[in-house]
């Protein structure tokens, strides 16, 4: 029962609890929350801070997000690090073979804007909501693996708060 | 060998396409060389045995001057323990000299790279294609008269 109190106060029991009235936006939202499967994106040092943040000390497991091979099992992409142009044309394709509902975090200065690389890369694109729609930005060169937790908190209050039926809010 | 001696010994076969000598410090030692004969030269080196370069350390492309581009070779001997630099310069409207893939192996993508970023042409390489660039990628990034181009595949280049 402790994971349904996170519902409160949208939940309503009956009986000895085997009844339950939510709406389906709290139940929606809820669920997708509880478990955004990621796709790992690390392209360079932002990828070291992911990786710790996934390791034991940060634990991201005990938010459900787990990392997966696949982009056809992932509900989050999360870009970390450098996008260069070459590999913009891939982040394209991955995140166009990602089911809906899909989220994205761009994590660190590079994928946010082009970082270091803003004035003379080149190859690198100067932020990778050119390519695709960014949900969540984490600043940071790099971003400790907190400031990546606040991020994914910070998506999973957009996700709590947005609507399936109404036309309020933009889902994806 | 002395820096010297591997000059003498290079200008007594090749006698005016080994060009000049430079020993300014602080940078290494280099002789520059006619780039047109840049492949016997290289087997010369790696073959003759008081010389015996068998390792190439590095082959740079460099943006020379205004009107030049150079290729430049450092190789090192395994076997004597002595090294050396040349450099083969090029005009950038014709920057064109023969390959030394066939002499070292790793010069083969180590020229890929030089034609990849300066654009020079590397005459007889088995596959000279870009390395690390796009291959629809347009001009030669580390030109310095390089102009980024403003889209790619659709997506805005500059900040």
């Amino acid at each position: 029962m402790g994971l349904l109190n996170k519902l409160d106060p949208h939940i309503e029991q009956f009986g000895s609890g085997n009844i339950i009235i939510t709406t389906v936006d709290k139940l929606l939202n809820w669920s997708r929350l509880s478990s955004m499967w990621q796709m790992f994106f690390g392209l360079a040092c932002c990828a070291i801070e992911m990786m710790a943040t996934s390791a034991s000390h940060y634990d991201l497991d005990r938010f459900g997000i787990i990392p997966r091979p696949s982009p056809r099992h992932c509900d989050i992409i999360l870009i970390s690090g450098t996008v260069t142009l070459k590999m913009a044309t891939r982040i394209k394709r991955l995140w166009d073979q990602m089911p809906e509902p899909k989220y994205c975090i761009s994590m660190g200065s590079c994928a946010n804007c082009g970082g270091p690389y803003w004035e003379h890369g080149y190859h690198v694109l100067k932020g990778v909501d050119r390519v695709i729609p960014v949900d969540v930005y984490v600043p940071g060169c790099p971003p400790r693996p907190e400031a990546l937790l606040e991020g994914l908190i910070k998506l999973q209050e957009k996700i709590r708060n947005q609507s399936t039926y109404q036309k309020t809010e933009k889902v994806s | 060998m002395d820096i010297n001696e591997i000059y003498n010994k290079l200008k007594a076969v090749f006698g005016d396409d080994i060009i000049e000598l430079k020993t300014d410090k602080p940078v290494d030692p280099f002789i520059i060389v006619n780039p047109e004969k840049i492949n016997a030269i290289c087997y010369f080196l790696r073959d003759e045995e008081s010389l015996q370069f068998d390792s190439l350390s590095c082959l740079s492309g460099v943006d020379f001057d205004k009107d030049n581009l150079a290729s430049v070779y450092h190789l090192y001997s395994y076997a004597l323990n002595h090294k050396l630099v040349i450099k083969a310069i090029v005009p950038k409207e014709k920057p064109e000299l023969p390959t030394v893939s066939d002499v070292w192996a790793t010069a083969e993508w180590h020229e890929r790279e030089a034609y990849d970023m300066m654009g020079i042409i590397y005459t007889g390489h088995p596959d000279l294609r870009r390395i690390l660039t796009p291959e629809d990628w347009e001009g030669h990034p580390l030109r310095k008269d390089y102009k980024v181009q403003e889209f790619y595949n659709g997506m805005k280049v500059p900040y």
